[in-house]
């Protein structure tokens, strides 16, 4: 007699089962095929062209009627199993039917991940599963300006988020994570992604938070953010991740963990119901790719017909089809020691390649734009090859084995000819081409004949390089000094580049000026935040995670591991209200040390990382913020007293000290910025030693620049003598922005007009007026975005609490 | 088998991130990098570096704040020419919670 089996689910797994299984021998079995939804097996894979238009749902069926008829499979779709009596040996339909097997298969898959947040069953919330899922979204394309929201940037959320976007949707996707598909994708093939996506119009946010989705009259009205931010749509599409479909199994009493516990058979702990699909868990892990649900197909058409066979799981490459995007990964691409990564970006093309090596093998590959090389990369690393014969041009794929390295040049190359490469004198890339073309074959002829270069000088190196590209072999660059070994550019370039080319993201500018690092070092991440930080006042965000410690937490770390407090004293004054607070706190934290600083204010030193918002908060309400001693950024502005008091004082220098201060607080420069304005000559606030002083005379104010007292020391030079305060303050708020927007990262102002010139500084900030009041504007411009206490945000705002109190605290649980 | 203690959601670490666990027997940072792996390392190597829960993070590395010595995450070990090796623990991530090792936080016994 034929034995009976019952399939519960006909999807994927299970199609493939039958076939294989009917393809041994046709009838050993009499086969009865349920399926909750109201039809068989299709390609679930294949809904995504099904989105997008390219495919009717009809080609994507892979099982028909008649597939069905000729093997004999008794069809009962649209009826779920609701209960399984293992004892009895039969399975019971939502309609009450009870049927009798002899084996049975659960193939229920898995079902979406819903968050459960306020508002998830309203109507119009779906997950990315099935053909419903899919004509919802497909209707959402006829009406007109529809907007849809897409929580989940992983492979369906983008999937769905690209279909819906051809469909003439208004889509915005929110990913929780910092960038898209980081399983699958490192940080820079992400951007390249996003890049791809946000060229499609679709809008990417990443790190955000979903709050709760609102509805009006039972339907989704809007997703709203944990900041505030409130996202419009139509449609909301949650596609966060699945879970194995366990429940049936698990009320049965069999063996579940995260899946149905399967054997290399395929066998669950009831040796008559077998499972596979992505329901199943194997030695642990769990499967949500089809290849591996495959090969369990072929394993459990063996079992069936008692033949031995046994399931392994194989390393699998994600090959991933985000529509019009090129995507490959494959292995394990985390860092870790003992492994060192090849990587190789073309900026030009879109293109990034990064092959993970241990011990001469590769063991993880990640590729975007160009993934031609993916399966061959996929065999290296599923044989295990030894590739140390290949190291060098490994990376180039296998046809270019022997074949020509990167062009270094590459990002140059590929500026549009109009790019200005000389701000100073206004000259673009092509008249720089042109003057090479014109017979200037050096450095100094370039500056002599189009005057690139002639002023300043940042841009001499990418100067260089367009003598390099245009002229090739002919042109030996000057040695240039590198940022440090994750790149070949110089900080002058990559400041130029980060404007020419609008970087507004480390990870964007790792990959379009071609860094060598996956995601950089302590050295470069901080100077590429800071440019663009100067660059983007406004629309850059800054990133915290690429600051050092003391301009992460605002206050100044200790050997010992604590921190120091100093408020900001305009000018050097104070009041008795204020050190009243000052003495408070310090009581109040048992601040073990309370100094005078030479920057002629008072640090508490020694407190407690987590009573910073504390102490910040007591100083606050005493009307003190932040003086930023431990800032890349505005210090202090010493005084004397002047004319207020001294008998020898020509001005009011405290006075003008205090407004100084107060135009220039908060702002960041490449390194520190330390003022002092003395009333006479005696110069009692010692003005000749800092970055910027002031030495007030009877006929007004002499800028000095350039001075330092520290690691080296040096006396100012006069930039200019003006007659009134706001000159005075006017030329000192150019002066820093233009130190500002030309230093390198960690150079003192000393240092940077060393490389210069003094003159040129004085042609943009004393001779040309137009020049320093442009200057003096963007310098105002930039401090409205960061003239924000730092400590009032933390102290009252809460911003970044994490960094303050410790995640758990075991000390406080009693030791047993 | 290892026991693992809840120490909290993994949306209280930031991206690249990392904050500290209070023990009996001293600090253990907690390290979150911009993939979402988690990593515990002990806070200081005595004398040598620290506190690393402060350093800037990169790829699977830390710097750590006070000398610039560079970690790696997972070994625990000083990298370059810098020789040392912080203790590392058991940790991870599941359904979104990070659980570390009981034995790394239990007031007796001593780090595997
Ligand atoms: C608190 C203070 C000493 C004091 O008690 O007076 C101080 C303390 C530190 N200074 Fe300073 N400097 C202090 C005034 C000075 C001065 C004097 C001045 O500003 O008039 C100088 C010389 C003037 C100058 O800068 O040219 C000075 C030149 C330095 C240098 C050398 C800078 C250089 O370019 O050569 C460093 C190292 C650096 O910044 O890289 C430094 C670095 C430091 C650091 C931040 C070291 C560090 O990175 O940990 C110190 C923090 C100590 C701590 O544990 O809190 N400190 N430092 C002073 C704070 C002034 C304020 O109110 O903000
Ligand atoms: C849009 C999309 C794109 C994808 N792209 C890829 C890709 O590019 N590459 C890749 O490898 N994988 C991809 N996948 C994953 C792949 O489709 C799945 O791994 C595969 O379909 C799993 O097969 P399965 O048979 O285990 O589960 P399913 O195909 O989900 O089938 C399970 C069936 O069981 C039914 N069922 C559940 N419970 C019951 C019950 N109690 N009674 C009766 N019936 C029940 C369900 O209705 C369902 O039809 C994609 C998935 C989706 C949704
Ligand atoms: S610098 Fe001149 S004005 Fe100022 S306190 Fe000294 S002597 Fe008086
Ligand atoms: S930018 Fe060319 S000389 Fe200044």
């Amino acid at each position: 007699m034929t034995q009976k089996l019952i399939i519960i689910g006909a999807g994927m797994a299970a199609g493939r089962a039958l076939e294989h299984l009917f393809e041994a021998n046709p009838d050993a079995y009499d086969v009865t095929l349920f399926n909750a939804e109201p039809r068989g097996t299709y390609n679930r894979i294949m809904l995504s062209p099904v989105l997008s238009g390219d495919k009717a749902f009809d080609e994507i069926v892979t099982h028909t009627a008649e597939w069905y008829e000729e093997y004999g499979v008794t069809t009962r779709f649209g009826e779920k199993v609701v209960n399984i009596d293992r004892v009895a040996q039969t399975v019971t339909s939502d309609n009450g039917e009870v049927l009798a097997y002899d084996k049975l298969i659960i193939a229920t898959g898995s079902n979406p991940f819903i968050i459960p947040l306020p508002g998830h069953d309203l109507d119009g919330v779906i997950a990315y599963r099935d053909l419903e899922d899919t004509n919802a979204m497909i209707s959402l394309g006829e009406v007109p300006n529809a907007k849809a929201v897409v929580i989940g940037g992983g492979l369906l959320g983008l999937e769905a988020a690209a279909g819906l976007a051809l469909r003439g949707v208004d889509v915005t996707v929110v990913h929780i994570m910092g960038h898209l598909m980081e399983r699958q994708l490192d940080e820079a093939a992400g951007y390249l992604l996003r890049k791809a996506l946000v060229d499609k119009g679709i809008t990417v946010k990443c790190s955000a938070n979903s709050k709760e989705i609102l509805g009006e009259n039972g339907k989704v009205k809007a997703l709203l953010l944990d900041d505030g931010t409130e996202l419009p749509c139509d449609l909301l599409v949650m596609a966060v991740g699945i879970r194995p479909s366990v429940a049936l199994a698990a009320d049965a009493g069999l063996a579940t963990g995260r899946g149905i516990h399967v054997d290399d058979q395929m066998v669950t702990s009831d040796e008559n119901i077998l499972s596979l699909g992505e329901c199943v868990e194997h030695n642990g892990d769990i499967f949500g790719l089809v290849a591996p649900i495959y090969d369990q197909a072929k394993v459990i058409a063996k079992t069936l017909a008692g033949e031995a066979a046994a399931f392994v799981n194989k390393e699998v490459a994600t090959k991933l089809k985000v529509t019009g995007c090129d995507l490959f990964s494959a292995g394990d691409f985390a860092e870790a020691e003992g492994r060192e990564d090849i990587v190789y970006r073309d900026p030009a093309r879109g293109v990034y390649k990064r092959l993970v090596i241990e011990d001469n093998r590769i063991v993880g590959a990640v590729m975007y734009g160009d993934t031609a090389d993916g399966n061959w990369f996929f065999g290296l690393i599923k044989d295990r090859e030894d590739i140390s014969e290949m190291r060098d041009t490994l990376i180039f794929g296998p046809a270019f084995q022997g074949g020509s390295p990167l062009d270094p040049m590459a990002a140059v190359a590929a500026l549009p000819d109009d790019t200005e490469i000389c701000g100073c004198n206004g000259i673009s890339k092509a008249q720089i081409v042109a003057a090479i073309n014109d017979g200037a074959h050096t450095l100094d002829d370039v500056k002599a004949i189009s005057k690139a270069g002639s002023s300043c000088g940042s841009c001499l190196g990418l100067v260089g390089d367009l003598l390099g590209v245009t002229l090739g072999d002919g042109f030996k660059m000057p040695e240039k000094e590198v940022v440090c070994k994750c790149t070949d550019l110089s900080h002058d370039d990559v400041r130029k580049l980060i404007v020419a080319k609008e970087l507004k993201s480390i990870p964007q500018a790792m990959q379009e000026l071609d860094w060598k690092t996956t995601c950089g070092c302590h050295v470069c991440r901080p100077a590429l935040n800071y440019y663009m930080v100067a660059a983007w006042p406004g629309t850059y965000d800054d990133d915290g995670k690429s600051r050092f410690i003391n301009e992460r937490v605002h206050a100044n770390i200790q050997k010992d591991g604590t921190y120091s407090v100093v408020p900001r004293m305009l000018g050097g004054i104070t009041t008795p209200d204020e050190l009243r607070a000052i003495a408070d706190a310090a009581d109040k934290f048992d601040v073990p040390t309370v100094k005078v600083t030479g920057g002629q204010r008072i640090d508490l030193l020694g407190v407690k990382k987590e009573d910073l918002p504390a102490i910040w908060y007591d100083l606050g309400k005493a009307g003190m913020m932040s003086g930023q001693a431990y800032a890349k950024g505005l210090r202090t502005v010493k005084t004397c007293v002047g004319s207020e008091h001294c008998r020898f004082g020509t001005q009011d220098s405290t006075g003008l000290g205090i407004k100084i201060e107060d135009a220039m607080w908060g702002a960041w420069s490449p390194h520190k910025f330390k003022l002092a304005v003395s009333g006479c000559p005696r110069n009692c606030a010692e003005a000749t030693c800092k970055d910027l002083g002031i030495i007030c005379v009877d006929s007004g104010y002499q800028i000095l620049v350039g001075g330092a007292a520290g690691l080296d020391l040096r006396e100012t030079d006069l930039l200019v003598q003006v007659e009134t305060e706001e000159e005075a303050i006017e030329v000192s708020c150019a002066f820093y922005q233009l130190y500002r927007e030309g230093a390198q990262y960690l150079h003192r102002p000393y240092k940077w007009i060393a490389k210069v010139g003094l003159d040129w500084v004085k042609e943009q900030v004393v001779d040309d007026l137009e020049n320093r009041k442009a200057l003096a504007e963007r310098f105002h411009y930039s401090q409205k975005f960061y003239q924000i206490d730092p400590w009032a945000e933390r102290a009252k705002q809460g911003k970044d609490a994490h960094e303050f109190a410790p995640i758990a605290d075991f000390t406080k649980v009693a030791a047993e | 088998m290892t026991d693992f203690i809840d120490i909290g959601s993994i949306n209280d670490i930031p991206l690249r991130g990392a904050r500290v666990v209070r023990t009996h027997r001293g600090d253990i940072a907690v390290f979150r990098t911009a993939t979402n792996n988690v990593y515990a390392l002990d806070e200081y190597l005595p004398g040598k570096a620290g506190p690393l829960s402060n350093g800037i993070q990169h790829d699977e590395k830390v710097t750590d704040p006070m000398y610039n010595w560079v970690f790696d995450l997972a070994t625990g070990e000083a990298q370059g020419a810098d020789e040392g090796k912080v203790a590392t623990y058991d940790i991870k991530c599941e359904d979104g919670r990070i659980l570390i090792s009981a034995t790394a936080v239990s007031p007796s016994v001593a780090a595997e």
